[in-house]
């Protein structure tokens, strides 16, 4: 019994720990930024070429965990 | 009311609501009450909003052009969007609008800043500095956009003899709007000057919401002035300048009236920022669907900063 539990309340404080609205929100805050310094960057066209589908992957993904429990 | 007998109460009522008015209003619940009020909003919204969104979804696939629906349309899937992210003109234009958002940012920050910090000292007359230094955000962008125009005349523009006043150069030498390393600097320069008084109100509610006593504690500890201001006045008012950057980034980013009157993207297309490429694209090339992709675009990172701007806000919200 105990050694199935342990892993079990390791397992939930790991995803209590990850899958939690500030730190999520600040995962897709962070992909936000980054897609549109990629929009706007003078160095590299390829960056430029993925800049549209990294914002859009990082707004999804805000308007997703922002209804995620505190 | 109070004093009315049970009797001319009902009379009174009776005269003041229709009796089959009164039957139909009693027999709605409060939640079909309030979907009455709010329908109308909501209807304006999808028709307005909602549906205009998704019909330039829909157009961003297919080859529609605006001047000639008569012609059936076709489906391109992401072609347009394929096309838009890898055209070096299109980079171009976005470097543009950085260097656009990055100068106008950081100059209005630093002055707008700097400004509220002088007027958080309330000396004598800060009231009416105020309202001086408020005036040019209060002027339209359209008026903004055409006496700049006048200010920047190689020949009778009053910018140009304030800078030959100070440098030693004459006045005709340079031309602000048609040259082609001053015209970015040029846009700037009005965008700074309109904007600043904007920056400063938000930076002012900001330093005015710090207590009093954190500063009397640490007058108390013997910490000088310029203590104070990098362990108290700037962390403290730092949500409050976060939110003038992103509010100022975002409006920049679409920046299009004063730019279009100023320069119209010229000199070639020095200032021609993403907005002006899109009205053109839309308006003079009449490539509706190719447009469509290109706003969709745009949308998308204005949304994606509208929230980061939502969350900072929230947390200023939250002090």
């Amino acid at each position: 019994m105990s050694i199935d539990a342990t892993p079990s309340i390791a397992r939930r404080g790991l995803a209590d720990r990850v899958l939690r609205r500030g730190p999520l929100e600040a995962a897709a805050t962070t992909i936000i930024a980054a897609g549109v310094v990629m929009l706007m960057q003078p160095l590299s066209l390829t960056l430029y070429s993925w800049s549209f589908a990294t914002t859009l992957f990082g707004t999804v993904m805000f308007t997703i965990v922002s209804k995620v429990r505190e | 009311m109070n004093e009315l007998s049970a009797s001319s109460r009902i009379t009174y009522r009776a005269v003041m609501v229709r009796p089959g008015m009164a039957r139909r209003i009693r027999g709605l619940s409060d939640k079909t009450l309030a979907w009455l009020f709010i329908t109308p909003t909501i209807v304006l919204l999808l028709a307005i909003n909602i549906f205009p969104l998704l019909w330039t979804i829909y157009l961003s696939f297919t080859n529609y052009r605006a001047n000639r629906a008569n012609v059936p349309t076709i489906w391109l899937g992401a072609d347009w969007y394929q096309s838009i992210l890898t055209d070096p003109d299109i980079w171009a234009a976005m470097q543009v609008t950085a260097h656009f958002v990055i100068w106008t940012v950081v100059i209005e920050t630093v002055l707008g800043f700097g400004l509220a910090y002088l007027i958080d000292k309330k000396f004598r007359g800060h009231g009416m500095w105020t309202t001086i230094i408020l005036l040019p955000m209060m002027l339209s962008p359209a008026v903004v956009g055409n006496f700049w125009t006048f200010l920047y005349q190689p020949q009778i523009g009053l910018f140009n003899y304030v800078v030959a006043f100070f440098t030693g150069r004459a006045a005709s030498s340079f031309q602000m709007l048609g040259d082609v390393t001053l015209s970015p600097w040029a846009i700037v320069i009005v965008d700074a000057w309109m904007w600043t008084p904007y920056v400063m109100l938000i930076c002012l509610a900001g330093l005015r919401s710090i207590p009093d006593y954190i500063y009397e504690a640490a007058e108390v500890d013997r910490a000088s002035k310029w203590r104070q201001f990098w362990s108290i006045t700037l962390p403290m008012a730092l949500p409050f300048i976060m939110l003038a950057v992103l509010f100022r980034g975002i409006e920049n980013f679409k920046m299009f009236d004063m730019v279009n009157l100023l320069t119209g993207g010229g000199p070639g297309s020095t200032t021609e920022v993403a907005s002006i490429t899109l009205k053109r694209a839309a308006f003079e090339s009449w490539r509706t669907g190719y447009s469509s992709a290109f706003a969709i675009i745009l949308f998308v990172t204005v949304f994606g900063l509208a929230n980061i701007y939502v969350k900072a806000l929230n947390k200023v919200k939250s002090r």
